[in-house]
């Protein structure tokens, strides 16, 4: 699945439409503090979040995930969106839960 | 391969804007050619002295030394030191701020994801003088 496909199946908003998302997830990862996800997420994976600020650009950069998702209908900080399309990392929102965009994307990827 | 040395200055009173080097020296390792995962691994480790220098000691400096047989981050400070580093390197110990805490931070698992990720770290510290932490990745079969 591609970050394109997750995105457009979920009803994803996209704060940086201008990025490539033909991007292939392979995982996902859940949680909100910084240097868990550091220590945890895999590369290439969907990081489902409610933290909003533009330090979660860095995080995602450093990690290599393939995508970040603002989680609980969180709106992100101004400074994210410029940051997330600054250095190419795809950002979205979605009113769902995190546990709900976890669910989804766990079935997703154990059924291809 | 030549001796490369990276340089950075890293600012204390900017928080939010945290990761600047990081984000430079991986943009060189990429540039250099590696393998996403060694670049993977050094970013991390870089990005998690460069946090913990401005969440605790208002700043440094990094420098980045890529050899044939490795990378080697040195991340030195001028902050108040850490009066116990066996227990400074323990997952979940930490003295952030609340505030910190807030952005994401403060979890105590930077100087941990550090030796997560490292093949080798040093960490020298002196109350009151400061802190030095080394990490290296191998590239070859040591480090």
């Amino acid at each position: 699945m591609t970050v394109k496909e997750f995105a457009t199946t979920l009803g994803l908003k996209n704060w940086t439409p201008d990025l490539d998302l033909d991007v292939p997830i392979t995982g996902g990862y859940a949680g909100d503090m910084l240097s868990w996800v550091m220590g945890k997420a895999v590369a290439g994976s969907a990081w489902m979040t409610i933290m909003s600020n533009q330090n979660v650009v860095a995080v995602a950069l450093m990690t290599d995930v393939a995508c970040v998702v603002l989680t609980e209908g969180v709106e992100p900080d101004a400074a994210l969106v410029t940051q997330a399309n600054g250095r190419g990392v795809p950002l979205f929102t979605s009113d769902l839960s995190t546990y709900e965009l976890s669910a989804w994307l766990g079935t997703a990827l154990a059924a291809q | 391969m030549e001796k490369i040395h990276l340089h950075y200055e890293v600012d204390g009173d900017n928080f939010m804007a945290a990761g600047e080097a990081s984000c430079d020296m991986k943009r060189v390792l990429k540039q250099l050619g590696f393998d996403s995962e060694t670049i993977r691994r050094a970013s991390i480790c870089m990005y998690e002295g460069e946090i913990n220098m401005v969440i605790h000691a208002d700043g440094g400096t990094a420098d980045v030394y890529v050899e044939t047989s490795r990378i080697e981050i040195v991340l030195t400070d001028s902050g108040p030191g850490i009066e116990d580093v066996s227990q400074a390197m323990q997952r979940g110990f930490s003295t952030a701020t609340q505030s910190i805490r807030e952005l994401g931070f403060g979890a105590g698992m930077g100087l941990p994801n550090m030796e997560q990720y490292s093949d080798w770290m040093d960490v020298s510290s002196e109350v009151g003088v400061g802190t030095t932490v080394t990490v290296r990745i191998a590239l070859g079969e040591t480090a």
